[in-house]
């Protein structure tokens, strides 16, 4: 930890992938990824479809082993067999493009299911806990309805919120606008816009260019399981430097997404 | 406009319940002719359909299906907690957890392979002749032993079905906000998978509560055996349609409750907005 100082620079990154790889079966999808995340800062990363961007939020919350490389949080590494994953996935957040909100659980019950069972926490604190935040984003009166019962947009906002329950030092958004009709994207990208006012560390995979452009700190562009380039919003969208993420953004403009 | 159209349906409605009636009548009243004019009625229905042979057996194997209720009952409280957890053990993930899934797979495999009527046979006679102190000897007993060892390995097939109709992705975020694998499939998996097979598993129950019956070959005098006995010491059919009314006493509401449940839990689903 010497080399890691907050007052040196290289200020230790919250969140850093070192060369991971990741192979499903013989495709190789993560391909010596390599990221770091500062704390308080909004990465976005874009990409075409296939590019790694799933996998990458996947492996960071251990649901999936990688097969090579390293992951650190704060300096540690998290990846290293014999890390207890239940303990690391507590302190991440991840909402994924379909919500998954639990169907047979209230909103409320699906908020406070992780902390109840997993953190310990008393029923009633939780609850407290989960209709402050509820309320927050405008989904106190829905508190007792089932998923099915409330729109794609609600449902996205409350698996927000069920991510933020265990207060994460990261959040992972995969693709959380894409399965939204289009009128409904508006209420969920607030709530995102909000949670980065509050200088919650976040990584997005995202096809929401505009969103990117606003709301990052730092775009990186994925392509065939690495990052292939990255920079502020204003400097990757404007002049990128590579030619696969030139083409990439000039498919996205004709497609009228930026 | 939309007045004559129910009139209209009105007089379409009345007519098609006036030919669903005819028809009925016409079937059912033609089947009934056919067998009472056949050549050999008299003496089929003197031994299959005689009210004084009716009475005298119906106490008998009245009481001998009591005993059908008892071993049904028992093995309603075994049956679903025993699939359960072999269901479990097979849905265990990790190379660690390959004996004890192994297991599960050899257990529905062989209870679920051999026929019911074998095991109700093998573990009857078989278990009490080996004379193993510790174990009890009671035809009862190992009769209900092979009904709940067979039914658990189909219920336990049932149930893995629904757990595996539940999407990965419910376990991923089971699994993200903090639960454990056993938590994910306690509080997240489990819940979706048994109302998933809610159905199935009463289907099995009706099928269940007529094959208490097979126990009857180990001597055991329940309804069907003491139907038996009435036939062997009169040579009268009767007492086995008092046992078959018994089963479809129970039965036929059963089934109508397998259909009104399963109606409802499709109306339900269907109304969700997403």
């Amino acid at each position: 930890m010497a080399d890691h100082n907050r007052d040196s620079e290289a200020s230790p990154a919250k969140l850093e992938l070192v060369d991971v790889h990741k192979s499903y079966g013989s495709r190789g999808v993560l391909n010596g990824m390599s990221l770091a995340v500062a704390e308080h800062e909004v990465v976005c990363l874009i990409g075409p479809s296939g590019c790694g961007k799933s996998t990458l939020l996947r492996c960071v919350d251990l649901l999936d082993p990688i097969d090579g490389g390293q992951i650190l949080m704060d300096g540690v590494e998290i990846s290293a067999p014999g890390v207890d994953s239940n303990a690391v996935r507590r302190r991440i957040g991840i909402v994924f493009q379909s919500f998954n909100l639990f169907p047979h659980l209230t909103v409320l019950d699906n908020v406070t299911l992780g902390p109840r069972r997993a953190h310990g926490v008393a029923k009633e604190e939780a609850e407290d806990r989960a209709m402050e935040l509820l309320n927050r984003f405008g989904l106190g009166e829905k508190a007792d309805a089932y998923p099915n019962r409330i729109s794609g947009g609600q449902n996205q906002r409350a698996a927000i919120v069920r991510s933020l329950m265990g207060d994460p030092e990261i959040l992972l958004l995969d693709e959380v606008t894409s399965a939204l009709d289009p009128e409904l994207v508006g209420e969920v990208l607030a709530v995102i816009r909000d949670l980065a006012d509050r200088g919650l560390t976040m990584v997005l995979a995202t096809h929401e260019m505009g969103f990117a452009r606003d709301v990052a700190d730092r775009v990186g562009f994925l392509h065939e399981g690495r990052v292939l380039e990255h920079g502020p919003p204003a400097q990757l969208f404007s002049s990128p430097t590579q030619p696969r993420t030139q083409q990439f953004l000039a498919r996205v403009i004709e497609a009228g997404r930026l | 406009m939309f007045a004559s159209t129910s009139t209209l349906l009105d007089q379409e409605g009345a007519r098609a319940a006036i030919i669903a009636v005819v028809s009925t009548l016409v079937f059912f009243g033609g089947a009934i002719a056919l067998v009472v004019t056949s050549p050999n009625w008299p003496r089929v229905r003197d031994q299959f359909f005689n009210p004084d042979d009716f009475a005298a057996a119906a106490p008998n194997v009245v009481r001998g299906f009591w005993l059908n209720l008892e071993l049904f009952g028992w093995s309603m409280l075994v049956i679903p907690f025993l699939a359960l957890v072999v269901a479990v053990m097979r849905s265990l993930r990790g190379p660690a957890f390959l004996p004890i899934r192994l297991l599960a797979v050899a257990f529905t495999d062989i209870f679920r392979g051999i026929p019911l009527i074998l095991l109700v046979l093998l573990l009857g006679f078989g278990v009490p002749a080996l004379q193993i102190g510790f174990l009890p000897n009671g035809a009862q007993f190992w009769g209900l032993a092979a009904l709940s060892l067979s039914y658990s390995a189909y219920t336990a097939e049932i149930y893995r079905s629904g757990i595996d109709a539940v999407p990965e992705s419910q376990r991923s975020s089971a699994r993200a906000v903090g639960l454990t694998q056993w938590q994910a499939l306690r509080f997240a998996v489990l819940p979706q998978a048994i109302r998933n097979v809610v159905p199935a598993l009463m289907n099995t129950v009706v099928s269940l509560q007529k094959d208490v019956a097979l126990v009857s070959i180990l001597g055991i005098r329940e309804a069907v055996r003491e139907a038996q006995i009435y036939t062997t010491r009169t040579f009268n059919y009767t007492s086995y349609l008092v046992a078959a009314a018994l089963f479809l006493a129970i039965s036929i509401p059963l089934t109508r409750f397998v259909d009104w449940y399963t109606a409802r839990d499709r109306a339900q689903r269907s109304q969700s907005l997403v």
